[in-house]
């Protein structure tokens, strides 16, 4: 490999490699050298980015006032539309119309839930989160799919585990929090009809605490508790679980049936009607899918 | 003003602070977390605008998951980066 002669031609192309253009550098035209651990010369690149030097040149000239123009002009149009908002809170707003005196006045005695916005996510309006929760599946799926037939199921390098396995900070600090999320993950879960929280949010909680799990002790002992079979069954028989409970709405027009769990007392776990179930079914659906999206990112496989 | 309003304006101005440095930081590492910052902070102004459910969900998918997610995927580019530029080194080796 031949001695590298221009200096600064490098320090400029540094990020033009595999079709990544750090945009943030265009911003200043001398860059201080990042230190990575991929360093990039000149002579490593394609060819194609050596001759485009021109053009390189030439559009990281104009760049920076493109997109000073284009973020002025979103700035101007975001502003003039905030100017354009009614008060907050007054009583004209849009918002405020026999819906949410609905809501307000007879949530409660209707739905069972002392957490009105949870009485209407996944009450009044469950088919809209029905509909959610079937987005997040197919995502889910989509993901399995592309991720699964591309890569095989490998394994993270040895040399990543090594690293993020041995950090004794990191363990000890897992050790100590992670029981810590998984528990309010569920409690978040399970109170979702009375107080603020509900599936998504204590799914989300769930997913991130044992995703802190996986990295700082591998994906060896989550494998008893979550293999690709649970994984996979698990979503499916949540999602199937929602169906069934409310797929209702579309044939008769977001009304209401009767189901066999009551309302019961409003502010007792056990009440609330379905909520308290769905909440459970939406919690497992979120939860899985982050591990699962972290866990086929990571290394190719559940 | 009472001391819970000049909590909120610095909240605000911490937020614009925060948004305004993800744009302009060139680490994209460092943008992830100023990016995870300025949800926390999101998520208190949540909290000051009665809004607690919005503020869960904010700090466990806005500051949590995507930065997460964010994380393996500049991960995964550095690793198709360090491969690009073996796969390069390879070829002007054989030549």
């Amino acid at each position: 490999m031949k001695k590298q002669t221009k200096p600064k031609l490098s320090e400029r192309l540094r990020t033009w490699d595999a079709g990544s253009f750090d945009l943030t550098e265009a911003i200043d035209p001398d860059p201080p050298v990042p230190v990575t651990e991929y360093d990039l010369r000149a002579e490593d690149l394609p060819p194609l980015a050596r001759l485009g030097d021109r053009q390189v040149r030439g559009f990281r000239r104009i760049y920076p006032w493109l997109a000073a123009i284009l973020a002025a002009v979103l700035v101007t149009i975001l502003l003039s539309a905030v100017l354009d908002l009614p008060p907050y809170g007054a009583a004209e707003n849009p918002p405020h119309n026999e819906v949410m005196e609905r809501y307000v006045a007879r949530g409660l005695a209707e739905t069972g839930a002392v957490n009105t916005v949870s009485g209407v996510i996944l009450d009044y309006r469950a088919f809209d989160t029905l509909g959610e929760s079937h987005v997040l599946y197919t995502a889910a799926t989509a993901v399995l799919v592309l991720l699964l037939s591309a890569s095989g199921g490998r394994d993270e390098p040895p040399s990543v585990r090594r690293i993020m396995e041995g950090d004794p900070i990191l363990r000890n600090t897992a050790r100590v929090v992670v029981p810590i999320v998984l528990l309010f993950g569920v409690y978040v879960i399970l109170n979702g009809h009375l107080g603020p929280g509900g599936g998504f949010a204590g799914g989300a909680i769930l997913g991130g605490g044992l995703i802190l799990y996986v990295i700082a002790f591998g994906f060896e002992p989550m494998e008893k508790l979550i293999s690709g079979r649970v994984y996979r069954r698990g979503i499916t028989a949540a999602l199937c679980f929602y169906s069934g409970a409310k797929c209702y709405s579309f044939f008769c027009g977001a009304n209401h049936l009767e189901t066999i769990f009551q309302n019961g007392t409003p502010g007792a776990i056990l009440s609330a009607g379905l909520i308290l179930p769905l909440n459970i079914a939406v919690g497992l659906i979120v939860a899985l899918t982050m591990y699962g999206f972290y866990s086929m990112f990571q290394r190719g496989r559940i | 003003m009472t001391g819970l309003d000049v909590f909120q304006l610095l909240l605000l101005g911490g937020i614009v602070v925060c948004g305004i440095a993800a744009c302009l930081s060139r680490n994209l590492l460092v943008c992830l977390i100023i990016f995870m910052a300025y949800s926390v902070m999101m998520s208190v102004i949540w909290v000051l605008l009665q809004a607690p459910d919005l503020a869960i969900t904010e700090a466990a998918v806005g500051a949590g998951i995507s930065s997460i997610l964010l994380f393996i995927t500049l991960k995964k580019l550095r690793d198709i980066r360090k491969k690009v530029l073996d796969e390069k080194t390879d070829e002007t080796e054989a030549l």
